[in-house]
């Protein structure tokens, strides 16, 4: 494969005129309400390689596709079969990988197995949480659309972990599952440049190269692509079990895929096997909510997207709290010969943090009661979700199960819990930017990399649909550093440790989360969306405008001084310190337990602006010390960590490394060094080994270009007189 | 192939790109940068950009694979308004120096004090006065050629006659220049030197940053470099062990507030109380670690002490009293001491140096007046001081000059050196014990006092106990430890203590519990480094301290 120049990209603020190069975004600015009109490189293919086939396309069109001459069927509709990214699922990866290749101009396939499926909620219909929120929130950034459709279908809403610091501080929506699928399916269908097709996609094409040319359906279709997408779900070979019954599926109710994980091993790729369960759903109508504890949602309701056209309230609803009894216990010790974990006959492991009521139970023996949550699942189902209630228990025992809660003596079941098998691909098959290593322009997304939770797939989705696009158009995929985002730890985790459950995204994988937080993913992400082409006008607009008021506020307040007064006393009586004589706004801040609303109450506070600017404001401020500490430490990190590793380095020549660590990196092949590090089974001592060997690699390609260029210009100087230095024996003396 | 033929369409697309990149580049590159080699490559100039104090956010280097290529996106979140300028990871400019022979034990004939760096010869220039050509303000040393000549101070003071061994880049150890400063052996005396080289614009050499700089420079070879990877494994028994455990407790604390923050509604609350104890134990596991290390310090290198105070008030008799020798020659004569003279003893293992000095006062005699000057520099360079006074004459006033010129040689190092009255010849004034304590309470000064006889021996215990006090030993089991700390080792436990207290400071600011997470992770890695389970650009380097400790 032929090397290109050494290039380097630099995106940056001060570079306006380099990105209008770089991604020659439309001149024509009267889209400011419309991101789907980035003009996008249409590019002829080069007349010289017209006789071989199309693995290499710019974008196509449909002029492209019939000059080429490559496919001859006369006749109408041919085009259509020609795409530029085909995006196969509609789950919340599909979709948002398939909105954001739209949006960026390709021509987008989205290929699903049941087009009423799309953006389905078949587990918990809740967004957000923990660690997801944030997912959520740089997505938004990013101009995705989870957070925005989760603000659109919420049931209920509340901010987690309020007073536990801004960088755990987590939204969490309870969403309508109906709703929500509908409103998301809805912008698919109304997004330009993006076609929907139902099918069952069970072959990847292959070019000459190694690399994908498009793929072939169920039915014999073939749809042609220089990037395909694969987010396959729990469809993958999928097989759903009630108790020791089992049948091919990938959801209840809908049939699995087939054929396509033999394919892709035939192509090389290692598969695996995982399992993820969901929990019974009852008659919101049999319960008797009376005894049970409520949980309502924020009187202030917080949003997920960074854009205020989709803040518009609603009626929340109410969430119950129960807990299992001394009878649910009995239950199920009495049987768990009849779980499959315990039982003995699924092999595939299910995730150690969303464990059955069995495991639970099991495990915490002399606990003698769990939490049980009761969220209902939309405003026209009556089906409510029993969190923490999921079992491997047969049907049978379910509904007895279920009638121990309190609350639920009478209730009725519509579903039963079942847990779900399904093959992924471990993701150390693919690069950072979710391309796979083997195959060119084949990506993965969501849950057949190993993942679980919509934000996760949706996370991926983003990534996945800006590289296809940005592959097939030829332009250099994007890689979020993992000290950049929860979606930079989320991949880089993916693709270089060796995950054998389900990954869902916490707080606590990520080493410096204090710096990426929910109030500041646009401020960390946005600029590079709209660098990009992702990001329109008016949004590009609206997040300049909040940026200016937060940092000139901040002026504001580290130039206002006040001496004693009204507001200097309350901040002495809540802070428990001192005031002093003309102290700035800003040192008020900064004393504990003060926040911006106390500013407000004594006006001193700014009412041009939003609960969430102050917010940013108030948290800039008050973290201040820690927040660039926590900077410089990530900047002493990043020159270290993100030197690159050569991609042809030869591991298992290098003897200084351990061949434990020698099998695991030839396997993983990681980027950088950091990435080196944190695959298992790689030792400090390897790190410093393969740091000699990189230092003593680049000391001898500088010995020899300086060689090089010396001897270019003896050679010039002598013109033909001297024979040339040998590169190696120069090198040695 | 195919590839191929769209190679040059590719370049093509990226030229522009590429052009406005090195403007950018030429706008970024602050120009009094050493000049660049004259064909820097993309890859080099990248790492400028890394380095530019200018905010960046997306960068890509390409790699073999065509589009392949990764836009790289460092965190960088356009509301943190000031910028981090990430510290040099070797800083190649500097110029360092340290002593390179041994420390503590018997001092060597010989010691030292080694310059590396592109102002070496500058730096020694400015110390060294060659016997011959002193009127030449520049020293203009040939490499590999021995001069001989003195070290003076700032004032111009001779420090210590010395030779002076040049070794010009690129034949020197670090392919720098190198300057290496031999001098008497006596620490005092190589501490000077080094404090003067320190004083004309060296920096202090990190442990093992000669050796770093070797290999970053080419010089070590590899087989050399990859043995001193294999020390980062070394295990360190019953430290490894206090280590271990300490960083298992920060992670267990970690891990139950980790997990309240990741699954909220799902746990117990915390026991606040609890935690905070359970931190109070680790800072002092880890103070106690430490103090363990200071020991481990002084039984290397020892302890200096000055004994110092007007003429005939009998330090010489104390030294050969303390030393159970006849080192230093007493007579009646105010004045019989005219340079500094050492002896050692032991105090719990511990060897120190005593140096007793000429009586410090006003005087015409040339000899006498270079042994005061010597007493002073004494003083300055050690780490106690023993004034000492007779009880027979009392507080004098000449003693209440010495001791400002004590307090004023302190202050120029910067760091305070503890001062014991040692009020001797207290057989021929039994009374002067009560009559002292009421004289001397504004001498606030002294960290202790003690009542000495060099004739009878009375009071030298109270001596060592005080010193063994002031230097913080006291707590120290005379039987000793099953483990020593080394200097690496040490550096990690400042920062696990520095973590836990910044760690109390935020429980006492009633910060939020994540802000808890962040300095007990701190508190973790740096423990993990010890033991070497977590991997960074200090434990490279820290390799090579020890590396040059086995040397």
């Amino acid at each position: 494969m032929a090397t290109t120049t050494l290039f380097t990209l630099h995106l940056c603020r001060f570079g306006q005129s380099f990105s209008k190069k770089l991604f020659s975004t439309s001149p024509s600015s009267d889209t400011l309400l419309n991101p789907h009109h980035v003009t996008f490189h249409h590019k002829l293919r080069r007349p010289n390689s017209s006789s071989a086939p199309a693995f290499f396309r710019r974008f196509s069109t449909v002029a492209a596709a019939s000059t080429s001459g490559e496919v001859n069927y006369d006749g109408i509709g041919t085009a259509d079969e020609k795409y530029d990214v085909i995006v196969v699922g509609g789950g919340h990866a599909g979709c948002e990988a398939a909105l954001a290749s739209a949006r960026l101009g390709a021509r987008t396939l989205l290929l699903t197995l049941n087009i009423d499926r799309i953006a389905w909620q078949p587990c918990n219909p809740a967004v957000g949480g923990p660690a997801k929120s944030q997912l959520v929130h740089e997505v938004d950034a990013l101009s995705g659309e989870i957070g925005k459709i989760a603000d659109r279908c919420y049931l209920q809403k509340r901010v987690l972990n309020v007073s536990r610091g801004p960088a755990v501080r987590a939204l969490r929506a309870q969403t309508d599952k109906r709703e929500y699928a509908m409103q998301m399916k809805s912008v698919v269908e109304s997004t330009p440049n993006l076609s929907i097709r139902e099918a069952m996609v069970t072959d990847i094409l292959l070019g000459k190269n190694d690399n994908v040319e498009g793929v072939c359906t169920f039915f014999g279709m073939k749809f042609y692509a220089p990037s395909v997408v694969l987010t396959t779900g729990t469809f993958m070979s999928g097989k759903i079990w009630v108790g020791r019954t089992s049948m091919p599926a990938g959801r209840a109710g809908e049939s699995a895929s087939h054929g396509l994980t033999e394919n892709l091993q035939r192509l090389g790729f290692e598969t695996d096997r995982l399992k993820t369960g969901t929990p019974a759903r009852v008659d919101i109508r049999t319960v008797d909510f009376s005894g049970l504890e409520p949980q309502h949602g924020d009187k202030e309701v917080s949003w997920f997207s960074f854009d205020p056209d989709v803040h518009i309230e609603r009626e929340q609803m109410c969430c119950y709290l129960t807990r299992t009894t001394g009878r649910t216990h009995q239950i199920i010790r009495d049987n768990l010969h009849e779980t499959p974990t315990y039982g003995g006959w699924v092999e595939a492991k299910g995730p150690r943090y969303c464990p059955s009521i069995e495991d639970k139970i099991v495990r915490f023996q002399d606990k003698e009661s769990h939490q049980i949550f009761l969220e209902p699942e939309g405003r026209s189902v009556p089906e409510l979700y029993v969190q923490g209630f999921s079992t491997g228990l047969p049907e049978r025992l379910q509904l007895p199960l279920l009638r121990t809660l309190p609350g639920l003596e009478n209730c009725s079941m519509l579903r039963p819990a079942y847990a779900v098998e399904y093959d992924y691909l471990p993701a150390h098959q693919c690069a950072r930017s979710l391309m796979t290593k083997k195959i060119q322009g084949l990506f993965f997304s969501g849950q057949i990399n190993g993942t679980t939770g919509y934000e996760e797939a949706a996370a991926q989705g983003i990534i996945s649909g800006i590289n296809a696009a940005r592959y097939a158009d030829g332009k250099q995929l994007i890689v979020l550093e993992r000290e950049s985002s929860y979606i930079g730890t989320l991949i880089d985790d993916l693709v270089t440790k060796d995950l054998r459950e389900p990954y869902r995204m916490l707080t606590s994988r990520s080493e410096h989360r204090l710096l990426l937080r929910s109030d500041n993913a646009d401020s960390r992400l946005t600029p590079l969306a709209h660098e990009i082409g992702l990001i329109d006008d008016r949004r590009w607009k609206l997040y300049q405008e909040k940026q200016a008021r937060i940092s000139e506020e901040k002026k504001r307040l580290r130039s206002v001084r006040i001496s004693g007064g009204d507001l200097a006393a309350e901040v002495s009586r809540v802070s428990g310190q001192p005031v002093r004589d003309s102290s700035t706004l800003e040192s008020l801040l900064k004393k504990p337990h003060i926040q911006y609303g106390i500013l407000d109450e004594h006006g001193f506070g700014n009412i041009e602006l939003s609960r969430i600017e102050k917010e940013c404001v108030e948290i800039d401020i008050k973290y201040e010390g820690f927040i660039l500490r926590q900077q410089s430490q990530l900047q002493q990190m990043v020159t270290q960590q993100h030197r690159q590793l050569p991609e042809d380095l030869d591991y298992h020549m290098i003897t200084t490394l351990s061949i434990e660590a020698r099998e695991k990196l030839s396997k993983v092949r990681p980027q950088t060094i950091g990435q080196a590090s944190r695959v298992g089974g790689v030792s400090p001592a390897d790190i410093t080994a393969l740091l000699i060997v990189l230092e003593a690699n680049r000391r001898k390609a500088q010995e020899q270009s300086r060689y090089k260029i010396m001897n270019a210009m003896r050679a010039k100087a002598l013109e033909e007189e001297v024979p040339e230095v040998s590169c190696t024996e120069t090198v040695s003396s | 192939m195919l590839r191929a033929s769209e190679k040059p369409n590719a370049v093509m697309a990226h030229l522009p790109a590429l052009r406005v990149l090195l403007r950018h580049i030429n706008c970024l590159i602050p120009p009094p940068r050493t000049s660049m080699p004259a064909l820097c490559t993309i890859r080099a100039t990248c790492h400028f950009l890394l380095l530019s104090p200018k905010p960046r956010k997306l960068h890509a280097t390409a790699t073999s694979k065509g589009p392949e290529n990764h836009a790289l996106l460092l965190n960088r979140d356009e509301r943190v308004a000031r910028n981090v300028t990430p510290s040099d990871v070797v800083e190649k400019g500097s110029t360092i120096a340290a002593i390179v022979t041994s420390l503590g034990g018997p001092p060597g004939a010989v010691g030292i004090v080694r310059l590396s760096g592109p102002s070496a010869v500058s730096v020694a220039g400015r110390v060294f006065r060659p016997a011959k050509r002193s009127k030449n303000n520049d020293w203009k040393p040939m490499s590999h050629v021995v001069e001989y000549g003195v070290v003076l101070d700032s004032e111009g003071n001779v420090i210590d006659e010395v030779l002076a061994v040049p070794m010009l880049a690129p034949k020197s150890y670090t392919r720098e220049d190198v300057v290496e400063i031999q001098c008497h052996g006596s620490e005092v005396c190589l501490r000077r030197v080094l404090r003067t080289c320190l004083e004309a614009g060296a920096t202090l050499a990190q442990p093992g940053e000669f050796t770093l700089r070797a290999f970053l420079n080419g010089r070590l070879d590899l087989s050399q470099a990859e043995n001193v990877g294999r020390l980062i494994t070394a295990k360190s028994g019953g430290f490894s062990s206090l280590v271990r455990s300490l960083r298992m407790q920060c992670i267990e604390l970690l891990t139950e507030i980790e997990a309240r923050l990741d699954f909220e509604d799902e746990m117990p609350p915390l026991d606040l109380n609890i935690i905070m104890d359970k931190i109070h134990s680790m800072s002092q596991d880890v103070e106690s670690a430490l103090e363990a290390e200071n020991y481990d310090r002084l039984l290397q290198s020892g302890l200096q002490i000055a004994i110092v105070g007007r003429p005939n008030v009998g330090k010489s008799s104390l030294l050969n009293a303390w030393s159970k020798s006849e080192r230093a020659i007493v007579t009646e004569i105010a004045g019989t001491t005219r340079d500094v003279i050492e002896a050692s003893v032991s105090v719990n293992g511990i060897p120190i140096t005593l140096l007793d000095t000429a009586g410090i006062r006003d005087t015409d005699d040339v000899v006498e007046k270079i042994g005061v000057e010597r007493s002073e520099a004494v003083a300055r360079g050690a780490d106690l001081i023993i004034m000492t006074v007779s009880a027979v004459e009392g507080w004098t006033s000449e003693d209440t000059k010495l001791l400002e010129r004590i307090q004023s040689a302190k202050s120029s190092t910067g760091s305070l050196i503890p001062v014991i009255l040692a009020v001797n010849k207290i057989d021929c004034n039994p009374r002067a014990e009560t009559d002292w304590d009421r004289g001397c309470q504004s001498h606030d000064i002294f960290s202790k006092r003690v009542f000495t006889c060099a004739v009878t021996g009375q009071g030298l215990q109270d001596l060592e106990r005080a010193v063994l006090e002031l230097v913080g030993l006291d707590a120290i089991p005379s039987g000793g430890r099953q483990w020593t700390v080394n200097q690496r080792q040490c550096e990690q436990l400042v920062r696990t203590k520095e973590a836990l207290e910044r760690l109390q400071s935020s429980i006492k600011e009633e910060l939020p519990l994540d802000f808890w997470t962040i300095d007990l992770r701190d508190a973790a890695l740096s423990l993990g480094q010890i033991i070497g389970e977590d991997i960074s650009e200090e434990v490279l380097s820290n390799i090579f301290g020890k590396f040059c400790i086995g040397k």
